[in-house]
């Protein structure tokens, strides 16, 4: 049964039709990966679905509830979150407290968010010996970590991350990779937008391929890592320069 | 020397509740980027307020101390909620418009509200009540008066209790996220609208104390006391580095300072051009502010 179905999703950036109609789905305890390159509408697709965009038309619905009419703060609370493109951790705060407002949702319980940012800290050491440096001040891999340990403090069950791995150095990225596959096996379903198909493909279960606004290949992610039209156009060659995509 | 600690005292005094106006423009710029031109006039509606409050309860005998006790209370609640109705009517939705039909938004506004306040009391200044009886402690030849007393120890109070609500709290925090970044705030389940509209009654309720406590001060208030004031306010909050509240509250008591020592060495006539000139030189020199930014950029 899937835990996310969108279906016929259109959206506009002003007179441009960033989305044409797509409907996809995620099942419970998938990790579903959304691909294609700059401009495709991966992003809008994620900000869409969590309520930073509102649809033009289509249907976006979350564990039976219909998220098209919700604002972003009830959406989290159903239980969907979102680790945004850039990270987008608040600079100027602490590490420990932008994971105080990941658990924003528990604030009238505070013994919760000191419970669960102790549970963060051990999955992530690094966040932990760094509890009080300003966010703005950590590394691109630490901020990328404190990105998805906020999510992971509202306790999401669909954990949605647009390019986690951007700018990265390489082993950064296969380590933020391996902490999002041990979030699925903690039982969370995982969305992720990548640019980087080849490492998105060896993670994923599924994937849906994005080309202006339309979904153009769909399938398992291994039969999509062995599609000729795949390879031609994201596994071979260089890489696309890893700008901020739209 | 004498004269230089009475002029101290005095500029300390008028610091005290420049800050707590200052305050207002910095934290509703911090999270909407606007500069709320209507906020002196908040504080003008607080000082109208208290005066109500102060008239009508009387001040003889031993009614002084609730009377103002009550007036500072009933003043910042009054403004509280007409700060806070004034953003959810005509501010939140023009949050997706131009910054500028904001900005003249609030140009309206500030007009609404004062020739409203004229039209409703009379365009005469009006005397507050002489609550706190012009009492005075000696120390030496340098004079401190009651009012003055009780006016530095609230806003002291004030600010601390916002300090703390700012820097611990969840919401607090959330706040000063707010002005960070709206859709990663967003994100975290924070609903971004009621937010702003409690930064703004935060705001609206330190400026409307202000008010109580300039008039007490003052003993004259009148319709268009907010203009001047909240200019000098503005200036203190661009000094400060607007959004740093801390920068805030340390620039509206060096502007009291220069107020009090400019009118007291040089001549009163001149304090409004010294303190405008250093707001001048401030946005060609340092548009950061004095204490520079406190908001370091994303890596």
């Amino acid at each position: 049964m899937s835990l996310l179905e969108v279906s016929e999703l259109t959206s506009r950036h002003g007179q441009i039709e960033a989305l044409s109609g797509i409907s996809f789905d995620v099942g419970s305890g998938e990790i579903v990966a959304l691909l294609g390159s700059n401009g495709a509408g991966k992003t809008t697709t994620l900000r869409t679905i969590t309520g930073l965009h509102r649809a033009k038309s289509g249907r976006i619905v979350f564990d039976g509830e219909d998220l098209s009419r919700l604002g972003a703060h009830r959406i989290v609370a159903l239980g969907l979150g979102h680790v945004p493109e850039g990270r987008r951790v608040f600079p100027a705060l602490t590490v420990a407290e932008n994971l105080l407002l990941g658990g924003y949702l528990k604030r009238r319980e505070r013994h919760v968010i000191n419970e669960r940012r102790e549970e963060i800290y051990e999955t992530f050491p690094r966040l932990g010996e760094r509890r009080s440096q300003l966010a703005g001040l950590l590394s691109g891999g630490e901020q990328q970590m404190l990105a998805i340990g906020r999510a992971l403090m509202h306790r999401p069950r669909l954990l949605a991350l647009d390019e986690p791995t951007m700018g990265l150095a390489p082993q950064t990225a296969r380590q933020v990779l391996e902490i999002i596959r041990r979030i699925r096996d903690g039982g969370t379903t995982i969305l992720i937008v990548e640019q980087n198909a080849h490492q998105a493909l060896r993670l994923a279960d599924r994937a849906y391929v994005l080309e202006s606004g339309r979904i153009v290949l769909s399938g398992p992610a291994a039969e999509l890592a062995a599609d000729p039209r795949v390879k031609a156009a994201y596994l071979g060659g260089d890489p696309a320069p890893r700008t901020s995509t739209g | 020397m004498s004269d230089f600690f009475q002029y101290l005292v005095n500029g300390l005094t008028i610091g005290a509740f420049l800050s707590l106006i200052a305050l207002g423009y910095s934290m509703v710029y911090g999270v909407v980027r606007l500069i709320n031109f209507a906020h002196g006039d908040i504080f003008m509606i607080g000082a109208f307020a208290g005066f109500t409050v102060l008239t009508t309860i009387g001040v003889t005998g031993g009614m002084a101390i609730p009377a103002v006790l009550a007036a500072v209370v009933v003043g910042s609640l009054a403004t509280g909620v007409v700060g806070a109705g004034i953003a959810r009517v005509v501010y939140t939705p023009l949050l997706k418009a131009r910054q500028l039909s904001l900005f003249i938004a609030a140009i309206g506004v500030s007009l609404a509200l004062s020739e409203g306040v004229k039209l409703l009391t009379g365009a005469r200044f009006k005397s507050y009540p002489d609550a706190l009886d012009g009492g005075q402690i000696m120390a030496g030849s340098v004079r401190v008066s009651y009012a003055q007393l009780v006016l530095v120890v609230f806003s002291v109070v004030l600010m601390a209790v916002l300090w703390l609500f700012v820097t611990r709290t969840v919401t607090g925090t959330a706040m000063r996220a707010l002005a960070m970044d709206r859709d990663a705030a967003r994100l975290q389940g924070i609903n971004v609208e009621r937010l702003i509209l409690m930064t703004f009654l935060i705001g609206s309720v330190l400026a409307g104390a202000a008010g109580v406590m300039y008039g007490l001060y003052y003993t004259q208030i009148s319709f268009g006391m907010g203009f001047l004031i909240g200019l000098r306010a503005f200036t203190a909050a661009v000094l400060g580095g607007i959004g740093n509240l801390p920068g805030t509250m340390a620039a509206g008591v060096l502007i009291g300072l220069i107020q009090s020592f400019a009118a007291g060495y040089i001549s009163s006539r001149w304090t409004d051009v010294i303190i405008f000139g250093v707001l001048i030189a401030v946005l060609a020199f340092r548009p950061s502010g004095l204490f520079g930014e406190r908001v370091v950029e994303r890596a």
